[in-house]
C-alpha cells in the first residue's frame, strides 16, 4: 500500500465532490432544513402530552389503577427510582411514581409535572393512602438539545452511506473502477482513499452545521469537544464502512438505492434520533443496539447533555471501533472492480 | 526478439458459454500484435485476461516468464474500448492522478505536447470531443512509459483524420521500442500497424501469422473489378463466376491475362476495370464468414 496512490485518489475524489456544487449544497442544506422542520414540528404532534415513570411490582389497584387509566398520559414502566431520577431532573418524564411506596418525584420547574401532579392527587382524593412528594431540581433539556446530536449523527449516516455507496456504484457502472484496476492501485488503497476523502468532508460539513446550529439555537454542550469529535470520527468511519460493504459488488444505482434505504431507514427511526426508545418494546430496544447510529446518537447525547467523559462512552466507542474494522475487512474482501 | 508475453491454453467461461477456448500465442518484445475477430469472437475477453482485469478459468499468462504481478502492473499501459473518467476533473488533474500511481512517469507537459492536448489541459474531461478523449486515454496509457501497451479498438468511432493521427502516434510508440497488443475491426489498421495478427472466432484462434504471410498462405488469386453496368449479370455469373456487390462485379482469378482475354471475347469494356490484390478484409470474411454477428 502506498500513500502516494492513496493521496492521488483522495485528491481526485475531493475535487470531484467540491466541484459538484449541487451535491455540496445538498449536503449542507438538507440537515439544516431537517433540523428546523422536525425540531419544531415534531414536538407538538404527540397526543400523549405527558410522560409518567411508573414503578410497580404487581398489578395496580385502587387509586393507582385509576391514575394509570388517565388518557393522554404515557406511562413508562421503570424497575427502580434512583436510576431514573435524572429523567425527572431533565424533564424527560414529567413525574416518577412509585405505586408500591406511594411516593412520587417531581421537578419543581416542570409545567407538565405540575399538571400531572394535580391529576395524581385527584386520583388519590378518595383513597386512604398518603402520597409522599419528593422534589428534584434540574434544568429542562429542550427537545432541540436532545435532538441535535441525533440529527448530526443522522446527517453523517446519510453522507456516509449514500456518499460512498453511490459514488462507488457509479464508478463501477461507468467503468471508472475498471480503469483504476488496470493500474497498480490496490483495492485497499482505493477504499482507504474513499474513506479518508468522505471522512474529512463529513467532518467539515458537520462542523459547519454544528457551529451554525449553535448560533441559531444555542444548544447544550456540557462535555469535551475532543470526545465528541472522537465519537463523530469513529461513527463516520463505521457508517462509511457500511457504505463500502453495500457498494462492494453492486453495479446498479437502483439496487444500491434500495439496499442503502434498507440500511438507513431503520436507523433513522429506530436509533432514537427523533424520539426516545424509552417505553418501546424490549426487542426493538435490543435491535436498536445493533445500529451504529444508536451508539453515535447516545454517545453524543451523553457528552453534549450530561458532560459524560471518555470512560462513560467507552462502550459505544468500542462497539463503533470494532464493528468498523469488521466491516472494512468484509468490504475489502468482497470488493470487485467490475 | 525475446518473448514479452506468453498466453497458454487460456480458457474463460461465462455460464455454459466458452468465450475463450484454449487460446495460445506469444508476443515478441517490440512487436505490434493484432487480435482480430468479429463481434463476440472473444477478443476483448482475451485481452482483458491478459491485462489482468479478468481471471481466466484455465491456462496461464506470463509476462517476461512470470505470472502477472507488480512488475506487469507497473510496466503495462492499457486503453480500454470504453473508459469513463471521474467527473468534474480536468485533463491535467486526471493525468497528474494517474502519474502518481506509478513509480516512474512521463511529464504531463511532454505527454500533452505529444498528443496535442496542451490547449485542453485545464478543460473538464467531459467536454472533450471523441478524438480528443481518445488522445487523452492514449496519453494516460502512456503515462508510465509502458513496455507493453494494450489497445482495445482504439480508433472505433473516430473520423478518418483522428484515426490517421492515432496510427502515427502508435507508429512512434513502436519506434520507441514498446510492444503493442491491438484489437481492431479495421483491417486496414491491422495491416498498417501490426507485425503479426491472430484472427479469433468462437473463442479460438483460427489464423495467426504476419499479415502478408497470411495473405500469401490463403490466396493465390486477385480480384478483377468491373463496373456492374459493363458486364451483363448472366454472362458475369455464368462465364466468370462474378460476385455482384453494389455497382461492381468482382471476379476472382489466378490468371489475369486469361481473364482479360475472356472479357474481351464477350466485348466487355475495360475502361473501368480495376485489379486489386486480396486484402485482410477478404481473408477475414473468408475465415469468419459473411453472416451478421450479434
Amino acid at each position: 500500500m502506498t500513500w502516494k496512490r492513496i493521496y492521488a485518489l483522495f485528491v481526485a475524489r475531493n475535487i470531484e465532490f467540491m466541484r459538484d456544487r449541487s451535491a455540496l449544497a445538498w449536503n449542507v442544506l438538507l440537515p439544516v432544513l431537517i433540523i428546523f422542520v422536525f425540531a419544531y414540528a415534531f414536538t407538538d404532534d404527540n397526543p400523549e402530552k405527558f410522560k409518567v415513570g411508573l414503578i410497580a411490582q404487581g398489578s395496580l389497584q385502587g387509586a393507582a389503577a385509576q391514575f394509570s387509566d388517565t388518557r393522554y398520559i404515557k406511562f413508562i414502566e421503570f424497575d427502580e427510582a434512583e436510576a431514573n431520577l435524572f429523567k425527572v431532573e431533565r424533564h424527560q418524564v414529567d413525574l416518577l411514581f412509585d405505586a408500591d411506596g406511594n411516593r412520587y418525584w417531581i421537578n419543581r420547574t416542570s409545567p407538565n409535572g405540575y399538571i400531572v401532579e394535580k391529576l395524581l392527587i385527584a386520583a388519590y382524593a378518595e383513597s386512604d393512602a398518603t402520597l409522599h412528594k419528593i422534589l428534584v431540581e434540574g434544568d429542562e433539556v429542550r427537545y432541540i438539545d436532545w435532538v441535535i446530536p441525533g440529527v448530526i449523527g443522522m446527517n453523517i449516516m446519510f453522507g456516509a452511506l449514500f456518499g460512498i455507496g453511490y459514488v462507488i456504484v457509479r464508478y463501477r457502472k461507468f467503468g471508472v473502477l475498471k480503469r483504476l484496476s488496470a493500474t497498480p492501485v490496490t483495492a485497499m488503497e482505493f477504499l482507504s482513499a474513499q474513506i479518508l476523502s468522505r471522512l474529512w468532508l463529513l467532518l467539515v460539513v458537520n462542523l459547519v452545521i454544528f457551529i451554525g446550529m449553535d448560533l441559531f439555537v444555542d444548544f447544550r454542550m456540557h462535555g469535551s469537544y475532543f470526545n465528541l469529535l472522537l465519537v463523530f470520527v469513529l461513527g463516520s468511519v463505521n457508517l462509511i464502512c457500511c457504505g463500502l460493504v453495500v457498494a462492494a459488488r453492486i453495479s446498479s444505482e437502483e439496487v444500491a438505492n434500495g439496499v442503502l434505504n434498507l440500511f438507513s431507514w431503520p436507523m433513522m427511526f429506530l436509533s432514537g434520533v427523533w424520539f426516545s426508545l424509552e417505553g418501546a418494546h424490549p426487542l426493538m430496544q435490543k435491535f436498536a443496539l445493533l445500529l451504529p447510529l444508536t451508539h453515535i446518537t447516545e454517545a453524543a447525547r451523553e457528552i453534549m447533555i450530561d458532560g459524560v467523559g471518555i470512560i462513560g462512552i467507552a462502550d459505544h466507542l468500542l462497539v463503533l471501533g470494532v464493528s468498523s474494522l469488521v466491516l472494512l475487512w468484509i468490504g475489502a474482501r468482497i470488493f470487485r472492480w467490475e | 526478439m525475446s518473448i514479452i508475453l506468453q498466453v497458454t491454453d487460456l480458457v474463460k467461461r461465462f455460464g455454459s458459454l466458452t468465450a475463450v477456448d484454449r487460446v495460445s500465442f506469444e508476443i515478441r518484445e517490440g512487436n505490434c500484435f493484432g487480435l482480430l475477430g468479429p463481434n463476440g469472437a472473444g477478443k476483448t475477453t482475451t485481452i482483458e485476461m491478459m491485462e489482468g482485469i479478468k481471471q481466466p478459468d484455465g491456462g496461464a499468462i506470463r509476462y517476461r516468464g512470470e505470472p502477472l504481478g507488480e512488475q506487469f502492473r507497473n510496466e503495462a499501459g492499457i486503453m480500454f474500448q470504453t473508459t469513463a473518467l471521474q467527473e468534474f476533473i480536468t485533463v491535467r488533474e486526471v493525468m497528474r492522478q494517474f502519474s502518481r500511481f506509478y513509480p516512474h512517469s512521463v511529464g504531463i507537459d511532454e505527454l500533452a505536447e505529444r498528443y496535442a492536448l496542451h490547449e485542453f489541459l485545464d478543460q473538464d474531461t467531459r467536454r472533450l470531443s471523441g478524438g480528443q478523449k481518445q488522445r487523452l486515454l492514449l496519453a494516460m496509457a502512456q503515462i508510465n512509459q509502458p513496455k507493453i501497451l494494450f489497445l482495445d479498438e482504439p480508433t472505433t468511432g473516430l473520423d478518418p483524420q483522428s484515426r490517421r493521427n492515432l496510427w502515427n502516434q502508435l507508429q512512434q510508440i513502436r519506434e520507441q521500442g514498446a510492444t503493442i497488443l491491438l484489437t481492431t475491426h479495421y483491417m486496414e489498421e491491422a495491416y498498417e500497424l501490426c507485425d503479426e495478427i491472430a484472427i479469433m472466432d468462437h473463442g479460438r484462434i483460427i489464423a495467426h501469422d504476419a499479415p502478408d504471410a497470411l495473405l500469401e498462405a490463403h490466396f493465390d488469386d486477385v480480384v478483377v473489378q468491373i463496373h456492374a453496368a459493363d458486364i451483363p449479370r448472366d454472362i458475369g455469373e455464368r462465364e466468370f463466376r462474378a460476385v455482384y456487390r453494389n455497382d461492381s462485379a468482382h471476379i476472382l482469378t489466378g490468371d489475369v491475362n486469361k481473364t482479360i482475354e475472356h472479357l474481351l471475347h464477350f466485348d466487355i469494356p475495360l475502361d473501368r476495370l480495376r485489379i486489386r490484390a486480396r486484402d485482410l478484409e477478404d481473408l477475414f470474411l473468408e475465415l469468419t464468414g459473411k453472416e451478421l454477428r450479434a
